[in-house]
């Protein structure tokens, strides 16, 4: 805990220290006071954080940053003590955190739950199109060959291969979820432990696997042509993105402008953004989101 | 999160429930995996180190460049070089077994070469004398002398891939490194700390036996 603590300090410091409000710049008034807009410490949900940002500013609306916050265990009570007013989160995930029994899958019915499971004070508005989740995926010539779109049409393949993170062997979505939900059976299972990232892909692109478990929005999906497989039995519980904000903050300017955003915001702008972040360019996430914001919003 | 009496009793727990001891995740299973990785590890690895040590040490040549090219490989973060490998050639046996090797050859290197080098040089002059060949020189008076230091090089190079060999688990393959690696997945400590306390077994049998083979290589110069 102390731990946690710490970098939390030194989260909130350095983002006090690197992205304080521009005190030039006074709120119009009877409009909403400063919002501080957090962040998880990983590169697309920066990125979401920072499109926030500039939508809000951009209507006139001060925001404060601070951003690279952590895990959820470190940002959730921050948002709850008020250090920070908004988050981006993703439905799934969050309904998990807030309520570790939940069983909902399907897109609405998480919103729905989620919605229920939000602790007094804070809220989340409506939810983007935009999904950050597990999808398999395998390759172009694998799909053309076998017939795959969906999950469901794995069940076609003999002794399909199937490369993961090692937890993916117990979790509901993982091997037991393909044999209840979609009644797969006979996996071979190769458990390769950096969470879809580059020795997974190499597994599925040099034909080791048949099937790889890839976070939808990486970008090396695109990179190497690969085809995600539809889920049409929400095996793979939904993680729209979100704004997790608190009540107080919730005005209705403010609600509007996060609306738009969501609305606009798709998997594959997330996968473009990533990719622009992480490939030959490496454009910083404030640069992304101003671009972002510059071409979808009005 | 405290390492208290409750994991120890749970890792206890663990290692005694007999559903942890059979199948293909099962520990004889998983130990045996470790065992041959490692096996085979140290084969290759004393296949690329020994003659090179031989020579180096017997003719006294490249002893510098040895030395600091050795030094360097130890250096090697062994999981950075495995997802290198893995990159290279894919998954599969073939990456973590180089990787290991890698880790395995200046303990085998250093141990020949130092074992030659140890030699009275007095000894091997004299054995020149008496008529003897440079392979006579090499199998009847160097190797014999320099056994316990070359095993000693085993000995250590064996200890190093045993404890390293669970990284093997991270990219699909099996080995006592699987209780780590699905532990960690599945937050299961009390699997994660069974699968050490394995390893470290392992590890301490393995050196029991070198240990052994040491004091007979001693004792064979001493006869």
């Amino acid at each position: 805990m102390r731990l946690r603590h710490l970098t939390l300090a030194l989260a909130v410091a350095l983002g006090v220290a690197a992205c304080g409000g521009d005190p030039t710049k006074q709120a119009p008034v009877g409009d909403s006071e400063t919002i501080t807009i957090g962040s998880a410490a990983f590169p697309e949900n920066e990125i979401i954080a920072e499109i926030y940002a500039e939508a809000l500013e951009s209507k006139g609306i001060v925001v404060d940053k601070k951003l690279n916050i952590g895990a959820r265990e470190v940002y959730i009570p921050a948002l709850e003590n008020g250090e920070i007013d908004l988050i981006p989160e993703y439905t799934g995930n969050l309904l998990t955190y807030l309520d570790p029994k939940a069983t909902a899958t399907a897109p609405d019915e998480v919103t729905a739950a989620l919605a229920k499971a939000v602790p007094k004070g804070l809220t989340v508005l409506d939810p983007a199109p935009a999904e950050d989740k597990d999808s398999l995926n395998v390759t172009a010539a694998f799909a053309k060959e076998n017939g795959t779109k969906t999950i469901a049409d794995l069940s076609k393949v003999d002794g399909l291969r199937l490369a993961a993170n090692p937890e993916f062997k117990q979790r509901a979505y993982g091997i037991p979820g393909l044999e209840k939900v979609y009644g797969i059976t006979g996996i071979e299972f190769t458990p390769i432990s950096d969470g879809g990232g580059p020795a997974t892909v190499k597994a599925l692109v040099s034909g080791k696997v048949d099937v790889a478990d890839i976070y939808s929005t990486t970008p090396s999906i695109r990179a190497n042509k690969l085809v995600t497989l539809d889920d049409p039995k929400n095996l793979i519980a939904a993680q729209n993105v979100v704004p997790f904000i608190r009540e107080g903050k919730a005005t209705a300017d403010v609600i509007e402008v996060l609306d738009a955003v969501s609305a606009a915001l798709t998997t594959d702008d997330l996968l473009e953004l990533n990719a622009a972040n992480q490939g030959e360019d490496k454009k910083s996430p404030s640069i992304l989101a101003k671009e972002w914001v510059a071409d979808n919003l009005k | 999160m405290t390492f208290s009496a409750g994991v120890a009793g749970e890792t206890a727990a663990w290692l005694g429930d007999r559903a942890h001891w059979v199948g293909t995740d099962g520990v004889p299973h998983r130990a045996l995996e470790h065992i041959a990785y490692s096996a085979v590890t140290v084969a290759v690895a004393a296949l690329v180190a020994v003659p090179l040590g031989l020579w180096i040490g017997h003719t006294g040549r490249w002893q510098r460049l040895a030395v600091v090219t050795a030094g360097a490989l130890r250096a090697m973060p062994t999981l950075g070089l495995l997802t290198w490998f893995v990159l290279l050639i894919g998954v599969g046996l073939i990456a973590p077994i180089l990787a290991l090797v890698v880790l395995a050859v200046p303990p085998l290197l250093a141990g020949t070469y130092a074992g030659l080098e140890s030699v009275d040089r007095a000894t091997i002059d004299a054995a020149r004398d008496m008529g003897f060949t440079e392979w006579q020189v090499l199998s009847r008076v160097e190797i014999p002398l320099a056994l316990p230091l070359l095993v000693g090089g085993f000995r250590s190079a064996t200890l190093q891939v045993i404890a390293t060999a669970t990284v093997a688990a991270y990219v699909g393959l099996g080995g006592l490194g699987r209780y780590l690696i699905d532990g960690q997945a599945y937050r299961d400590y009390p699997q994660m700390v069974g699968g050490s306390v394995l390893v470290i077994a392992l590890a301490l049998v393995a050196d029991a036996v070198f240990v052994g083979a040491q004091r007979l290589s001693t004792l064979k110069e001493k006869s």
